[in-house]
This record gives structure tokens, C-alpha cells and sequence, in this order.
């Protein structure tokens, strides 16, 4: 064990995701750095990501969902980018993670779907969407998995 | 700004409605960062110390695995700062070896036994489920916006 010197203490990291037919990760990153002002920010495949002072990183955050309010999707990061625990610059190889954000990104349609769908609703009618209730999966039937258990 | 606890922590979803809709998520990235942005001993390979299992105590017994204590480190203190909460219920992205699967249903069953207001659902499978998925998330919000004023 050694003494631990924290890098970037008080800064924030965002993840900042696009999954939309009009806007590139490309454009995203672009955008970011116009409006950086010094703050770190790094281009990925998915968009960017942004490290400085919490109130810097809000202002980039809000200026990069104007582009396209309804498919960019921000996340709160830990580790800042770069470091040498997660890169994969340090590590080599590819790096573990990332598992959850392809799961949910293939449903990011859907949800780009629904937040404009929302947007758009009255309060009467945001009231009945929200009263129906998401289905469901019926629980296997005890007999089938009898069935099946005694199958050769 | 309520703080709202999501489920699976490490959600991109719930984080992006949550903040998007005017409140504070609380997940597993703000107390990573937390961790590593705080000086001490290192520890490699994830900062994780002998000191975090100890933390862990306050929310698992001490013959619960040391994995699941050290993963209640960082959550335990979220769940006890957390005003409301968004759970998806079996969640496959939050699969993993025991000791994940554990923490969860400890995670999960601590915040149903927490007085807070708390919002299940499930993920959505279609664009019609989105709308519903969005719509019920973006009510829960309102009214909690609408409890803070009142």
C-alpha cells in the first residue's frame, strides 16, 4: 500500500450518449468543444465525455441536449476519463464495462419515442399514459417446467 | 430537487430521466467518485480498502460475505440520503456473480422498507411501452416536485 493522491478532486464526469439519425457522436463532441472553455472533454463512439466543475459540465450538458433533446441521454461517470485503473491505454486490452450501456442503448429508441410523446401530452392525457400499466412476463407454468424437467 | 435513488444503479435511463425531469439521481457513479476522489491508501486495482467491508457492517450482518459488504459501502450511504426511488424489476444489465445478485436484493429490499416514495417498473419493449415507461416515470417526478412545494 501507498499513499493515495486523488487527481481532479471536486470535478464531475458526464457521459453523454446519441443514438439519433440527424446527430453524430462526431457532432456531439464538436458541439462540447466549442462551448468547452477549458473543460476536459473527450470524444468517444457514443457521444462524449465531459469532466470540470459541476457547474461548467451543467452548461455543456445543457447546451448539447438542444441539439437533439429527445436522443441524447447524460449519465454521471465515477472515474474520470483517462484514468489508469479504467483505460485502456494502462490496462490494455478491451475494457470490462460498458455491459449496461449497450443493454440499455438498444432501447433507446423506445425511450426517444416516448419522451417526445410525453412532451407533447396534456396533463389528462399524461395522466391515462401513465395509468397503464407495462406488461408483465407470465411466470412459467409449474407443469411445464414438471415437463420439461422429466424430459430425456 | 429530490434525491431519487434508480435501480440498477448504473443505469443511463433512469440517471437521464431523473436529471432530466428536475431531480438529483443518486447512483452508483457519485459514490465511485466519491471514493476515488478522496485521498488515502492505495489499494489497486478499484480503490476498494480493507476499510470499506468494516463501513459495509451497518447494513449487513457480519457473516454476509465481505463482497456484499464492501458493495453496501457505496451504496448504503445512497440508500440512506435517497427521498424517493426508481426500481426496474429484474433488470438483466445488473446480472452478475453472487455477490452483485446479493447486494441487489439487499439493495432492493432495503429501499421497500425505506418510507419513501417509490416508483416499479419494468423496462419498455416497444414504442408503445416507451411512452408508458416515460409517461409513469415523468408522473412520479411531477409529484414529487409537487410534494417538495406543498
Amino acid at each position: 500500500m501507498k499513499p493515495y493522491i486523488p487527481e481532479y478532486v471536486g470535478t464531475v464526469t458526464k457521459y453523454v450518449f446519441v443514438d439519433s439519425p440527424d446527430t453524430t457522436p462526431q457532432d456531439i463532441a464538436t458541439a462540447a468543444y466549442e462551448v468547452a472553455q477549458g473543460v476536459m472533454v473527450k470524444e468517444t463512439c457514443f457521444g462524449c465525455q465531459i469532466t470540470g466543475s459541476p457547474e461548467d459540465v451543467e452548461r455543456i450538458v445543457a447546451h448539447l441536449r438542444k441539439l437533439d433533446p429527445y436522443r441524447i441521454f447524460v449519465k454521471d461517470r465515477g472515474f474520470p476519463p483517462g484514468d489508469a485503473r479504467r483505460c485502456r491505454a494502462d490496462l490494455g486490452g478491451a475494457r470490462p464495462g460498458y455491459l449496461g450501456h449497450e443493454f440499455e442503448m438498444k432501447m433507446a429508441r423506445y425511450i426517444s419515442y416516448g419522451l417526445e410523446a410525453v412532451d407533447k401530452m396534456t396533463a389528462e392525457e399524461l395522466e391515462k399514459a401513465a395509468g397503464t400499466p407495462l406488461p408483465t412476463e407470465e411466470p412459467l407454468d409449474a407443469d411445464i417446467v414438471e415437463q420439461l424437467f422429466m424430459e430425456d | 430537487m429530490v434525491k431519487v435513488f434508480i435501480y440498477p444503479a448504473t443505469s443511463l435511463m433512469l440517471s437521464d430521466l431523473v436529471a432530466r425531469y428536475g431531480h438529483t439521481p443518486l447512483g452508483s457513479a457519485v459514490s465511485i467518485r466519491e471514493h476515488i476522489q478522496t485521498p488515502g491508501f492505495d489499494s489497486p486495482p478499484l480503490q476498494m480498502t480493507a476499510e470499506d467491508p468494516q463501513k459495509g457492517l451497518k447494513w449487513a450482518a457480519v457473516e454476509v460475505p465481505s463482497g456484499i459488504r464492501g458493495r453496501m459501502s457505496l451504496y448504503g450511504p445512497l440508500v440512506e440520503e435517497a427521498e424517493a426511488a426508481i426500481i426496474i424489476d429484474e433488470p438483466e444489465l445488473s446480472f452478475g456473480c453472487m455477490g452483485c445478485a446479493r447486494t441487489n436484493e439487499l439493495l432492493c429490499f432495503m429501499l421497500r422498507e425505506k418510507d419513501i416514495p417509490r416508483l416499479e417498473l419494468r423496462y419498455p419493449a416497444s414504442r408503445e411501452e416507451g411512452v408508458t415507461f416515460v409517461a409513469q416515470i415523468k408522473k412520479f417526478l411531477d409529484d414529487l416536485k409537487k410534494e417538495e412545494t406543498a
